[in-house]
């Protein structure tokens, strides 16, 4: 194990960062799809309703594996026959745009869940003093929302983080594809992963501590 | 000829704050309100008195269009709040609504709840807004709880600054859904108190109550609904000591 960090330490660092890199990306991507789809779904128009629920199920009904090859292998390939010969994806964009598709889902319905948890008078309360549809949600519903999604977010960010492993079959160089390569390469498999391992929780243990400390400061100011 | 019919209409509505022509509203198969027709005029104090699922509710969500109509037509201070080019947020600015479970913003302190909506709609400035709040707040004997947040209050202070929040945007007709009825009995009179003051100042009120007593005291008109119509109206004394109506009898010989 010793041998492993010492030879392979920078590059499992670097690979570390490659992962964390793909993790933010999609997070912030997935949180704008979030937003817009559970929105989508929150109003009262039957074709956004519609639309966001088609979205929803498509991405929850496919494994991530598939979606990553779909996006990765499947969607160049049809641009390429609509005559964009030179078209190529970058593994960290297919990446990026897997991971965003299919956390942007889950944050759908989270935020969905989350404003439909605040009690239907708040947004009466406001409409009756004048306030239109959106700023009621903007500035009575959505902040109130808010405090019953972060624990639910964090949780989606920790497993999108977990997620990005899965990449490693497109060939990203995140860390469990260099994990697998180190094994390749030293045949030392079972220090090899722990390593890559206890790599990821440092990670996901302090992204949880953070999390429960940002989930007490709320409830304070209740 | 039209033309003055026409004419004669308008005037109608001019003297009239609230007109309401043969409102129905139908919830899917539910009729719930069937035929109401009802004129309020200014400073009246109209309270509507009724059983559970008469309607009396509904109604009066329907005035400020928290709820659609099915048909029929609301004409509020000459602005026709049933027709789709009306704007309606604007007319809500005027009416104040008071709800039965208060429905203050619980992630707001009591003076961000009285400020979010004028600060935001443009009525105030951020200070004269905070000015008016404080000065409705020492109104409804509650000056010393701008800075705290609904869950730190009583159900009866809630109702205060839920009427005081409604009266910060300066409205002209005030809407009371039930406000007493989710209150412990020892606070139902502090919440009436205020209201009595507002009636008093010659506020247009639509009150929804169970309380008798405050429909007697404060009231200029009493209307006991049943069944999606209005059955009987008239004075309190008409309406309570003296009901013509078999239906009317038999409710308030249940409640009084």
């Amino acid at each position: 194990m010793i041998m492993i960090i010492q030879t392979y330490g920078m590059v499992l660092v670097k690979a570390l960062g490659q992962t964390v890199l793909l993790t933010v990306l999609s997070l912030v991507f997935a949180m704008i799809i979030g937003m817009i789809f559970g929105l989508m779904n929150v109003g009262h128009n039957r074709i956004l309703n519609f639309i966001g629920t088609v979205y929803v199920d498509a991405i929850r009904g496919v494994p991530l594996i598939v979606l990553a090859y779909f996006i990765y292998f499947g969607v160049p390939q049809g641009i390429q026959q609509m005559g964009f010969t030179s078209f190529k994806l970058e593994p960290l964009m297919a990446g990026t745009i897997t991971l965003s598709l299919n956390c942007g889902a889950y944050m759908a319905e989270i935020i969905r869940a989350g404003i439909q948890s605040v009690d239907r008078g708040q947004m009466e309360a406001g409409r009756s003093l004048g306030l239109s549809y959106s700023a009621g949600m903007a500035l009575i519903v959505v902040p109130q929302a808010i405090r019953t999604m972060i624990p639910s977010i964090i949780n989606q960010f920790i497993i999108t983080l977990k997620d990005t492993s899965i990449l490693s079959a497109i060939g990203f160089p995140e860390l469990t594809n260099v994990g697998k390569t180190i094994m390749g390469n030293t045949f030392k498999n079972l220090q090899a992963w722990a390593v890559v391992a206890i790599m990821y929780m440092i990670v996901i243990i302090t992204l949880s501590k953070v999390s429960k400390r940002i989930e007490r400061r709320i409830n304070r100011g209740r | 000829m039209a033309d003055s019919r026409n004419l004669d209409s308008s005037d109608v509505s001019a003297q009239n704050k609230i007109s309401v022509r043969n409102l129905k509203k139908n919830f899917g198969p539910l009729e719930v309100i069937k035929d109401i027709s009802l004129e309020v005029t200014e400073g009246e104090v109209v309270v509507l008195i009724g059983p559970s699922g008469s309607g009396k509710s509904t109604f009066l969500r329907c005035l400020n269009q928290l709820e659609t109509v099915t048909s029929g037509q609301i004409i509020i201070d000459g602005h026709d709040v049933t027709d789709k080019h009306t704007d309606i947020n604007k007319v809500r600015e005027n009416i104040g609504m008071v709800f039965q479970h208060f429905n203050l913003f619980n992630h707001l302190s009591v003076l961000k709840n009285m400020t979010l909506a004028p600060v935001h709609l443009k009525t105030l400035s951020k200070e004269a807004a905070k000015q008016k709040a404080f000065e409705l707040l020492e109104r409804v004997g509650l000056a010393d709880k701008a800075e705290a947040y609904p869950s730190q209050l009583s159900g009866g202070q809630k109702q205060r600054v839920a009427i005081a929040r409604a009266l910060e945007m300066n409205p002209d007709i005030m809407l009371f859904d039930e406000p007493t009825s989710a209150l412990d009995p020892e606070m139902v009179g502090e919440v009436l108190a205020v209201m009595k003051e507002l009636a008093k100042e010659g506020m247009t009120m639509v009150v929804v109550t169970h309380e008798i007593g405050f429909a007697r005291e404060v009231a200029s008109r009493v209307i006991f609904m049943e069944g999606g119509y209005i059955v009987e109206q008239g004075t309190p004394e008409e309406v309570l000591d003296h009901p013509k109506e078999a239906r009317t009898i038999d409710f308030l010989s249940k409640v009084l």
